[in-house]
């Protein structure tokens, strides 16, 4: 089988494991975690996805693309920490619980 | 000229945090400004049509094209409208040490809406959406209370939850067609498994941030827990950021995809959004949660008229457009109204509104001709809009919609007189109350009368709207 398949099948694994991170753990920075790992398996999709035409020529844009997206996620990493660290403070534990509930 | 729409928000943001002696003023004069290049621009498109700007003289494939018609420029126009009204608005409204921070976030948002409105390739289409996905998640947080720390996380999470998915959408269709460029994607996209996921993926990202229901669960606490000028553009602007996204997608890349299948899914859920948020904004007994809730019921009649029109109604298009200007418009004159009732009360709480018809007369004025257009009551922008809309479900025979639609107008009354009622009682205990400056009263009611004047100036507006023929009809006035 072509290595080159393999790349993009882990990124589409990485990107549901962190989808169901996301939804099932209540702790916002394994929520946070997630989030970056979706990310990674985004960006291998979209490098791996560039390097499978197989000409010796590679294709700049996606790399261009994914810096772009890697400095997106780093600044909403960091204001998402910074939510995070807010939500502690204010209500001792890190978590979206119910508003309900004081 | 079109750059500077983007530009000149950014720098004017920068230029509020390192002067923050005269942030209120900077931020006034950019977005002054930032009208004005908005009229000039319009003036550009009425005289030649629609127009494409190579930024740096470079082309589609390498370059980045901005483009500007019809759909793009009344987008422009309303964000710059919206944006100085509550910009003076928030002016009063927020503490000095809260407005430090108001302001370059604030510019930021309205640098990224008009960059995403001008935008005509997918790729810039997520970086724009993360640019304002960030900048108004930070302004949600604004006012610093557990609700509003709460909403703003959970707010940050769909929204990059929403643009992930988006992207791995865009990844696909490069890989697929081997561009990012709308136009170009447009002339080589056909209906394989690639296309099909990507569609997928992207129109998954796009509804949840667009709020549909049932994917609207983060909005009611986001939009009511944020303050008052954000809220006005969060509810305006921000989700229709997405559906504007949306439908460019669909007009240019996914009508070969496009099968009966989806209109009814979108029909589906836009009715259901409809009286679901209906209801529930009808049983709401704070004031800010109860126009949340009826902005999840305004989403779903753009979903309703979007899925008509895909359908081939061609009317339907208008609608749709028409009743994005007018809920923009009155939903951020609600909002403002909320946010004077609060800062008069101290409280939303419905019940306990005290005598306000005649302690605020105009803010109660703003929020009666707001609620008419939400409404859809005659000679108003929401009016002309559902008329539309009516129109365009006739024509496809669709009866369950009409049903809907005309169910959804009457639920809009009962919660919009459920407040106005309150405002002539007297509250069973006695409150503290603080005074409003006039400008906080004033925004709201000019924003107010714009919605209802939207329908008086409906043949002009559509006109413009259709400008360019952002949705490919033939023979394009209505």
């Amino acid at each position: 089988m072509n290595t080159l398949i393999v790349y993009p099948l882990v990124g589409i694994g990485l990107f549901c494991i962190g989808l169901y991170a996301l939804i099932m753990q209540p702790h916002l920075l394994r929520k946070l975690l997630a989030v970056n790992i979706m990310g990674s398996g985004v960006f291998l999709v979209l490098v791996s996805l560039g390097m499978s035409n197989t000409n010796a020529q590679q294709d700049p844009v996606p790399h261009a693309m994914i810096i772009t997206g890697i400095v997106v996620a780093i600044s909403a990493t960091a204001l998402a920490l910074v939510f995070m660290i807010k939500i502690a403070l204010k209500t001792g534990k890190a978590e979206l619980s119910n508003p309900e509930e004081k | 000229m079109e750059v500077f729409l983007i530009l000149l928000p950014i720098f004017g943001g920068l230029l509020t945090f390192l002067i923050p002696k005269f942030n209120k003023s900077i931020g006034i004069i950019t977005l002054i400004l930032t009208l004005s290049l908005v009229i000039s621009v319009a003036s550009q498109l009425l005289a030649g049509g629609s127009y494409y700007h190579l930024l740096g003289g470079w082309g589609a494939p390498l370059g980045i094209n901005l483009y500007v018609d019809g759909l793009s420029l009344v987008m422009l126009g309303l964000t710059a409208l919206i944006a100085t009204g509550a910009g003076i608005y928030a002016g009063k409204y927020f503490t000095h040490k809260q407005s430090l921070w108001f302001w370059p976030l604030w510019l930021f948002l309205i640098a990224g809406l008009n960059a995403l409105f001008l935008s005509q390739d997918i790729f810039n289409f997520y970086v724009t959406l993360e640019l304002i996905g960030l900048a108004s998640a930070a302004l949600t947080a604004l006012s610093d209370t557990k609700e509003a720390l709460r909403g703003a996380m959970r707010y940050l999470l769909v929204t990059l939850l929403g643009s992930l998915a988006y992207l791995l959408g865009v990844a696909l269709l490069y890989h697929g067609f081997g561009s990012v460029d709308i136009v170009i994607l447009s002339k080589r996209i056909e209906s394989v498994p690639v296309a099909w996921a990507a569609m997928g993926l992207m129109s998954a990202g796009l509804l949840l941030k667009s709020a549909l229901f049932p994917l609207h669960f983060w909005l009611p606490p986001a939009h009511a827990s944020a303050p008052a000028p954000v809220s006005a553009i969060l509810s305006a602007l921000i989700i229709k950021a997405s559906i504007y996204i949306q439908l460019r997608l669909w007009i240019s890349l996914f009508l070969p995809l496009e099968s009966f299948y989806f209109e009814i899914f979108f029909a589906l859920l836009g009715s259901f959004a409809v009286v679901w948020g209906s209801v529930l904004a009808l049983v709401q007994t704070r004031l800010k949660l109860l126009i949340a809730y009826s902005t999840v019921a305004q989403v779903g009649y753009l979903f309703i008229a979007f899925s008509l029109a895909l359908g081939g109604i061609s009317v339907a298009w208008s609608a749709l457009v028409y009743l994005m200007l007018s809920h923009a418009l009155a939903k951020s004159a609600l909002f403002l109204v909320a946010g004077n009732l609060l800062h008069f009360h101290g409280h939303d709480r419905i019940v306990d509104l005290d005598r306000i018809a005649q302690r605020l007369p105009l803010s109660t004025t703003a929020f009666a001709l707001a609620g008419v257009s939400i409404i859809g009551l005659p000679l108003s922008g929401g009016f002309i809009g559902k008329w539309f809309l009516l129109e365009a479900s006739l024509k496809n025979n669709s009866w369950g919609i009409t049903l809907v639609i005309l169910l959804g107008g009457l639920l809009a009354a009962g919660y919009i007189f459920k407040v106005l009622g309150f405002t002539f009682t007297k509250a069973a205990v006695a409150q503290e109350t603080k005074q409003i400056p006039l400008s906080m009263e004033l925004v709201p009611l000019f924003f107010a009368i714009m919605a209802i004047l939207l329908g008086f100036f409906a043949t002009p507006m559509l006109a413009l709207i259709h400008t360019g023929n952002p949705f490919g009809i033939i023979g394009a006035t209505p």
